[in-house]
């Protein structure tokens, strides 16, 4: 209810669905097996695809380049195995379209080892290397927006940046993939964060991360104490339990107390956040001059037999995931990233891409939808909202398709679709659902105009 | 996956929800209710029984058939028109005759709500409408009060009760005064012990104030209802009444009295905060409160009746969509003002 909490800073509104984090958090990070074929689509970011730089039948090698960017919204995309390219063509996507990309037939028994490239040296590296190498790298935000890394870093000259966020929050229910990566790859973090020092040329660090893991923020405290990294000005601050805390905005407002202005960027209240996770690959990659070609995902809920968390190759198809970590047989709803913002699957046959931060699995009548009742005005939405809208009022005008004052008088772009008004509904009004609709509709009418 | 194949469900996110529903919250309502009720019929035993009962079945019914007669699935699931029929019936003096109390139900449910398009829609409390339409049909039957904790109250129907249609109601004994007439026409003031435990006559179910706010509180604790607007409503009475009360002790009384006599607590707690007529932000809840506060001690000060709460709350649910339209959150990242 307010902004200031037991647990430590945070923002308004807001909820508090249940964590289920303990089955999957005390896991550690296992590798995954690879699949047969992989499916690399070129796009698996937002902005332009990748342009592919290999042909059908070439042998390729874990790691190598197989598309480059193309422009500056772009990254490259790296083999997520060692095999041969069976094919360039279409693949089923997450969208439901199909998109084109790279089949990668994968040499059972290699030695998958990863080629080690031309190294980005942190002190020899100019910030414009350093955010080449990040797209070289094919770095983009592991927290599920895909947004290419290296260009929310490259921040405006007349807009100076005085802290560096690392978003080590992941409020989203079941997922636990950053709180590994926190308690196993503290070095690779701290090696990102001094890249990313460097970049964005802020004069400190803060490590946001929820109160539900607070001996991650003590071992990563009394890690950044050692020699080797006393020298980073970074500093662990806990944050309180509640959803979405891990959104930029909000993490911004509790750790900051300062506003991203409506239709702004971080940049505009001199910030830049990154994800813990996206910082770790920065620190783990760019020293070896590697690319992206796996991640850290969650794979849970109640109709999962192995959950874990798993390092598992960009590009595996799900339903190869899928008959490695088993189903229950009662399954009935199964979605990509956690269950607020989590995407259901068109398909069990699209592949696993880098935004995907996780796979849960519901059985039996969990999360069924519920029959529908009108709106009764109680306000739950009101008061959840983290950005102050009317959920309300704006589900009334998406009824009635009035997309264009929902835009303009009620700030409807400034959604981000975190799902908090549908969570606490009760008459079950599907509202996140229809402003995504009513924000394409808007969108759709922009580009027209 | 295995050779079976299996049908999953495809929806968008959130996949998970806090399990809150309009039905569960209005059932609460109906359970926080019953111990008021249950202190009617105990203080006005057949009578109020008879009432409460006839007042819910009404309105239900009237409901249950409108949405047969349009073609449409019942609503009386949503438990909603419940929660309208037994306040109807609580805001009903004990001894009304029973076809007045059937009339107010299908006038209340069908016009303030139905023919607003129902559950959601009603931009007035539909009980207070039912009443509101009994208070302008039959004025005399509506002011006539039977005696509180009366010794036959178990063992006989006041003569009232069962008025044939259309006959004049005949009042048996004396027709007792309510504390708030008494203030109005006498000049006295009622001991506000006897107004917080119920002990006065009045309406069925205005009586028995603890009970109406354990009731309240216990909507509160489970979010079931906003607490800022009947707490802004008890206190701006409260402060209103009392600085008159210090101007002139003799004519204006105490706030005590004003806040535990009439309907007050039963409109403050149970009435005023029909989520559908009411503000949607907590802060238009708080400035509705307050005017409903306001209007309760003019009408009741200065009018022409001893009784203001149906009215004042009557006219602050067709406030409240204009306070929704000014009071709304600041956006985030937005300037103030």
């Amino acid at each position: 209810m307010f902004g200031l909490s037991r647990q430590g800073p945070s923002f308004a509104h807001g909820i508090h669905p249940p964590q289920a984090k303990d089955e999957t958090s005390g896991l550690p990070i296992r590798q995954f097996p690879f699949a047969p074929v992989m499916l690399v689509p070129l796009q698996q970011h937002i902005g332009k695809p990748a342009r592919a730089v290999v042909r059908e039948g070439q042998e390729v090698e874990r790691g190598q380049l197989i598309a480059e960017a193309d422009g500056f919204v772009s990254v490259a995309m790296h083999a997520p195995a060692s095999g041969v390219i069976q094919k360039l063509g279409l693949m089923p996507s997450i969208s439901g379209k199909m998109v084109p990309g790279i089949y990668i037939k994968s040499f059972p028994g290699s030695s998958q080892e990863v080629n080690e490239g031309i190294p980005c040296e942190l002190d020899a590296a100019s910030v414009e290397d350093i955010l080449l190498a990040i797209q070289g790298a094919g770095i983009v935000g592991l927290g599920g927006a895909a947004f290419p890394t290296h260009v929310k870093l490259k921040v405006p000259a007349d807009k100076p940046i005085d802290t560096l966020i690392i978003n080590g929050v992941e409020c989203e229910p079941y997922l636990t993939t950053d709180h590994r990566v926190m308690v196993e790859q503290p070095d690779d973090i701290f090696t990102g964060i001094r890249y990313l020092l460097k970049v964005t040329g802020a004069p400190r660090a803060i490590i946001g991360i929820e109160a539900n893991k607070l001996e991650v923020a003590e071992s990563l405290r009394s890690a950044l104490l050692a020699p080797a990294y006393s020298d980073i000005p970074a500093s662990v601050e806990v944050v309180a339990v509640k959803y979405p805390q891990g959104a930029e905005k909000m993490l911004i407002r509790a750790l900051l107390g300062r506003e991203v202005p409506s239709g702004g960027l971080p940049a505009d209240v001199k910030v830049v956040s990154v994800n813990v996770a996206t910082t770790a690959e920065i620190g783990r990659l760019l020293p070896h001059g590697r690319g992206i070609q796996e991640r850290v995902i969650t794979i849970g809920g109640p109709a999962v037999s192995k959950k874990g968390n798993y390092r598992i190759p960009i590009g595996t198809p799900l339903r190869f995931a899928l008959d490695y970590v088993g189903l229950a047989d009662d399954v009935s709803r199964v979605f990509l990233g956690g269950p607020m913002m989590g995407q259901a699957l068109p398909s069990l046959d699209i592949p696993i891409t880098k935004g995907t931060s996780g796979f849960i699995a519901f059985g039996g009548d969990q999360a069924r939808a519920q029959p529908e009742f009108p709106c009764i005005h109680c306000g739950y939405c009101v008061d959840a909202c983290p950005l102050f809208l009317n959920p309300s009022q704006l589900g009334l005008l998406a009824k009635s398709g009035q997309h264009q004052r929902m835009a303009d008088e009620l700030h409807l772009m400034d959604c981000f679709e975190c799902g908090s008004c549908s969570y606490v509904c009760p008459a079950h009004i599907p509202l996140v659902q229809r402003f995504r609709g009513a924000k394409a509709m808007v969108r759709k009418q922009q580009a027209k105009s | 996956m295995n050779k079976r194949s299996r049908t999953l469900e495809i929806h968008t996110s959130p996949h998970i929800a806090s399990g809150a529903s309009v039905d569960v919250i209005m059932r609460n309502v109906v359970f926080a209710l019953l111990p008021v009720a249950a202190f009617a019929v105990y203080s006005f035993g057949l009578a109020a029984l008879l009432t409460v009962t006839v007042a819910t079945a009404s309105c239900v019914a009237t409901e249950h058939l409108l949405c047969r007669l349009s073609n449409s699935p019942s609503t009386v699931r949503d438990w909603s028109v419940t929660i309208t029929g037994l306040l109807y019936g609580l805001t009903l003096p004990p001894a009304l005759p029973l076809w007045m109390v059937v009339c107010g139900g299908v006038i209340g449910v069908g016009m303030a709500k139905f023919l607003f398009g129902g559950l959601g829609y009603n931009a007035f409390n539909p009980a207070l409408v039912a009443r509101a339409f009994l208070q302008a049909a039959f004025p005399a039957a509506m002011t006539s009060w039977t005696p509180a904790f009366a010794a036959d109250r178990f063992s006989s129907i006041p003569a009232s009760t069962l008025t044939i249609p259309f006959a004049a109601p005949a009042y048996d004994g004396v027709s007792s005064a309510t504390p708030l007439s008494l203030m109005k026409f006498d000049g006295q003031f009622a001991a506000s012990g006897d107004l917080l435990l119920g002990l006065t006559n009045g309406s069925a179910g205005e009586t028995c104030a603890v009970l109406i706010l354990a009731g309240g509180l216990y909507l509160a604790a489970r979010n079931m209802l906003n607490w800022r607007i009947p707490a802004s409503i008890l206190a701006t009475v409260a402060l209103l009444s009392e600085a008159l009360h210090l101007v002139d002790p003799g004519l204006y009384p105490p706030a005590t009295f004003m806040l535990f006599s009439g309907g007050l607590m039963l409109g403050a707690v149970f009435m005023a905060t029909d989520m559908v007529a009411s503000p949607i932000t907590s802060a238009g809840c708080a400035v509705y409160g307050a005017l409903i506060g306001v209007l309760v001690v003019v009408i009741r000060l200065w009018g022409g009746m001893p009784e203001g709460v149906m009215y004042a709350i009557l006219l602050a649910n067709a406030a409240s969509p204009h306070i929704d339209a000014l009071i709304q959150p600041r956006v985030f990242g937005t300037r103030r003002g």
